[in-house]
């Protein structure tokens, strides 16, 4: 079955040369940092996370989003998301590699990243992370093969892999919660010492990841035979929906908190991310584009009219994942140290190579999600050749493969 | 001699045992008094600063210079990547919960001896997925293990107080003179004062409580009701950095 | 399709490929090389035998040394007794390099010659600066 990844046409053929080329370029940077030290990127004693953590919070999200089409069609029997599950877990599989890849680029010392293992410290989340990640890269790439394998026989997956879907399905909200203790349990930082931080991250994650699926299929369609169906869409697109009002309602729940209570140290960090905090305003764009895109999504999505639209659903889903990107993946971690301990703003930008770095790490991402979804939709006869792409609604005689 | 794999895998069973142990009952309850509650037994080692003796030499910077000179501590010159083991801070800075706009001049207007605190709820202890930074169980103090920390800086966002420093690149080419009694740091690990643990060994104190010519930083076993810093802190008022964290600092700052 | 003499072409071409470092190395000579470490102890009045015996470190430095790591960072034990009674301080820099001072003869040759990455030591470790 894993053949099926390195047949295919020119196009597929162009897209991996291209997804190896951004790698390669990325490595090179990885490199450079490797020789240098974490110099070439714009952190500080002050700032001592940024991008590379921001991306790995961000992207742990994605991964447990797959829980969205996993506990419809497993646990309510929903039909409609028969052929999106495995979409969900091969999404998910990538995921969880970015999120390893991008904590160890964020390592001083990656070389002896096996000391985590040598050394178990159960006190420490981290260790848990890495616990809960790679309990979930199992779980994912074990269920996504064994369901497509005998959808490719024509027989029923077997009985043993059911548990091992229904316990994927709490590990997924695991992954994020564990994410999330990360950063809630330490006294030392206000900003994300909040309770609501898992709760958060849960619904963020469950909004942008359903947005991210939608705008997959839609891109299928174009490039495959693969159709999800417009229930499917819909269901999908509920749930960004419901998921996208509990996100903003916990962020406003977080704000009534903090500037009611008034407490300095609390509020030092969102005015930081609002309003700027002694002159320094870099995020403060950044964060309102964050918050109008997010209210341009919630008025699309919660209009019936206007979700059943494909062309504006298309667009509040990319509303959707750019505001909770920005959120998570640009403004959550750098506040956190925004002001530092002694309270002083420390500028915070990733530097070029920083970016390249993290290019390295989404283009391994993109590959392996592209071998994982060509193994699908080649053993689901689903691929069409080049040439019909073009002549759009032209009927295939023979399923290519 | 060497460690065999028997030997390797006993101890590694022990100690997830033990830290399993700790956790599942809790270590000791957030704040609690080591005077009190600790063993009398068990050495706990801690430092007083005299505010009033070291604002007396206002720019003095021995303890900094004797302290970064000794542990080959390198002078980057880059705010940003400092490194820093004691060093003076403003007073805003150090104390945030406990400044006012109305609070005497000569304590406002004046820099303060900061380092790590020793905390003896130690939350960088806490989160270290290696434990390359623990406390010592013979004395308190919490130590560093450069062979074993990954650079994750997990610590570095743990402690309240901005006592760790990530090397962000190779430090050597920025020590003015090296000490070839001590180590220099690779690029990649954390760093932070160790209360001269390899001094203490020879039975010496502390360089910086050694050089200082105000004779402001007093040190010893805070266990021990004789010795001259719990009669210190006996009979002055005494104020920690951020207690309200539960971290339990051992750095007491007498004002 | 076998092209049976093709293959074993490649095979044959693979193989040589292969093996070039070694027959390189006979060639010019290079595998006749054995290292020769100069073991030039400086006279440090009463540090006149080494911590362990001649044969065990030849073998087991390492070992030794790493112990020595674990026990001096971890568990704050700084002083080791040799067999024959001496006491010694733990340390690479203060005591092992106090004798043998000359790094580049008496670590390296060995070490380079095994291809040992001992930059993990050297990187923060300070070698005594040789007197040449
Ligand atoms: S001051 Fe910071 S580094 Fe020192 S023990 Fe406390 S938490 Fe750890
Ligand atoms: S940076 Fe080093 S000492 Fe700090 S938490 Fe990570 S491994 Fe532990």
């Amino acid at each position: 079955m894993l053949e099926k990844a390195i047949t295919g046409d020119k196009r597929y053929w162009g897209w991996i040369a291209f997804v190896l080329m951004l790698i390669g370029t990325g490595a090179i940077a990885y490199l450079r940092q490797l020789d240098q030290g974490l110099t070439v990127t714009g952190l500080s004693r002050d700032v001592s996370w940024g991008f590379y953590i921001a991306q790995f919070t961000f992207l742990v999200g994605v991964a447990a989003s797959a829980v969205m089409v996993v506990l419809p069609y497993y646990l309510h029997n929903f039909k409609a998301f028969s052929k999106l599950t495995i979409l969900g877990e091969f999404l998910a599989v990538p995921s969880v590699i970015m999120c390893m890849l991008f904590i160890v680029v964020d390592m001083g010392q990656p070389f002896r990243v096996q000391n985590v293992m040598l050394y178990p410290s159960l006190n420490s989340p981290m260790f848990w992370d890495m616990m809960s990640l790679s309990g979930y890269l199992f779980l994912n790439v074990v269920i996504g093969y064994m369901v497509l394998s005998s959808e490719k026989k024509g027989i029923a997956p077997p009985k043993w892999i059911k548990p091992f879907i229904i316990i994927s399905i709490p590990w997924a909200i695991s992954i994020h919660t564990v994410t999330a203790f990360l950063y809630s349990g330490l006294a030392a930082r206000p900003f994300w010492m909040t309770a609501v931080l898992a709760p958060r991250f849960l619904a963020s994650a469950f909004a942008a990841g359903p947005a991210l699926l939608i705008l997959i299929i839609f891109l299928m369609r174009k490039l495959t035979r693969f159709d999800a169906g417009k229930e499917a869409i819909q269901k999908l697109a509920v749930i960004a929906t419901y998921a996208m009002c509990i996100n903003v309602f916990l962020v406003l729940m977080e704000v009534f908190t903090t500037f009611y209570s008034g407490m300095p140290e609390h509020m030092h960090h969102f005015e930081f991310l609002y309003v700027g905090l002694h002159g320094n305003n870099t995020l403060v764009p950044w964060m309102w584009l964050s918050s109008a895109l997010a209210v341009v999504a919630l008025v699309l999505l919660l209009t019936p009219k206007f979700r059943k639209k494909e062309v504006i659903l298309g667009f509040a889903c990319i509303a959707v994942f750019v505001s909770i990107w920005i959120d998570k993946g640009l403004g959550m971690i750098v506040a956190g140290f925004t002001p530092s301990q002694m309270g002083e703003v420390v500028d915070y930008w990733p530097t070029l190579n920083e970016f390249m770095v993290s290019i390295m790490v989404w283009g391994i991402g993109l590959l392996i999600m592209s071998l994982l979804y060509k193994i699908i939709f080649t053993v689901r006869g689903e691929t069409k050749p080049a040439l019909e792409a073009k002549e759009d609604k032209k009927e295939l005689t023979v399923p290519s493969n | 001699m060497g460690i065999d794999r028997r030997k390797f895998l006993t101890i590694a069973g022990l100690t997830t045992l033990t830290t399993l142990g700790k956790t599942v009952l809790g270590s000791s309850p957030a704040g609690h008094d080591p005077i009190e509650t600790g063993s009398q037994a068990v050495k706990r080692l801690a430092m007083a600063i005299d505010m009033q003796k070291c604002r007396q030499n206002e720019g003095c910077v021995e303890c900094t210079k004797i302290c970064h000179k000794i542990h080959n501590v390198p002078d980057i010159g880059n705010s940003k990547e400092e490194i820093k083991w004691i060093w003076k801070e403003n007073f805003e800075a150090a104390f945030p919960n406990q400044h006012h706009d109305l609070l005497e001049d000569e304590i406002k207007n004046n820099q303060v001896v900061v380092l790590c605190n020793h905390c003896d709820d130690p939350p960088c202890v806490k989160v270290c997925p290696t434990q390359s930074t623990w406390k010592r169980e013979s004395d308190g103090i919490v130590m560093m293990d450069m062979h074993r920390c990954i650079g994750c800086r997990y610590c570095v966002a743990g402690c309240p107080y901005g006592s760790r420093n990530f090397n962000f690149r190779d430090p050597r080419p920025f020590i003015k003179e090296t000490n070839p009694e001590y180590p220099t740091r690779t690029k990649g690990v954390v760093e932070k004062c160790n209360f001269c643990a390899e001094r203490l060994a020879d039975g010496l104190l502390p360089a910086c409580v050694d050089i200082c010519p105000e004779k402001a930083l007093i040190f010893g076993n805070i266990n021990d009701p004789k010795s001259e810093i719990r009669q210190i802190l006996k009979s002055r008022h005494s104020i920690r950095r951020k207690p309200i964290l539960g971290t339990n600092p051992q750095i007491y700052y007498l004002v | 399709m076998y092209d049976a003499s093709k293959i074993i072409l490649g095979i044959l071409i693979f193989l040589v490929l292969a093996t070039s470092p070694f027959w390189y190395s006979k060639a010019t000579g290079q595998s006749d090389y054995l290292p020769d470490p100069v073991i030039l102890t400086k006279d440090t009045p009463g540090k006149d035998v080494c911590v362990m015996p001649t044969d065990y470190m030849r073998s087991s430095h390492m070992d030794l040394l790493n112990d020595w790591r674990n026990s001096v960072v971890r568990d704050g034990e700084r002083k080791f007794v040799s067999p024959n009674g001496h006491e010694y301080k733990k340390s690479l820099s203060n005591t092992c390099m106090d004798c043998h001072a000359n790094k580049t003869e008496f670590c390296d040759k060995c070490h380079n010659y095994m291809a040992v990455d001992d930059q993990t030591c050297w990187s923060c470790h300070v070698e005594p600066k040789e007197e040449l």
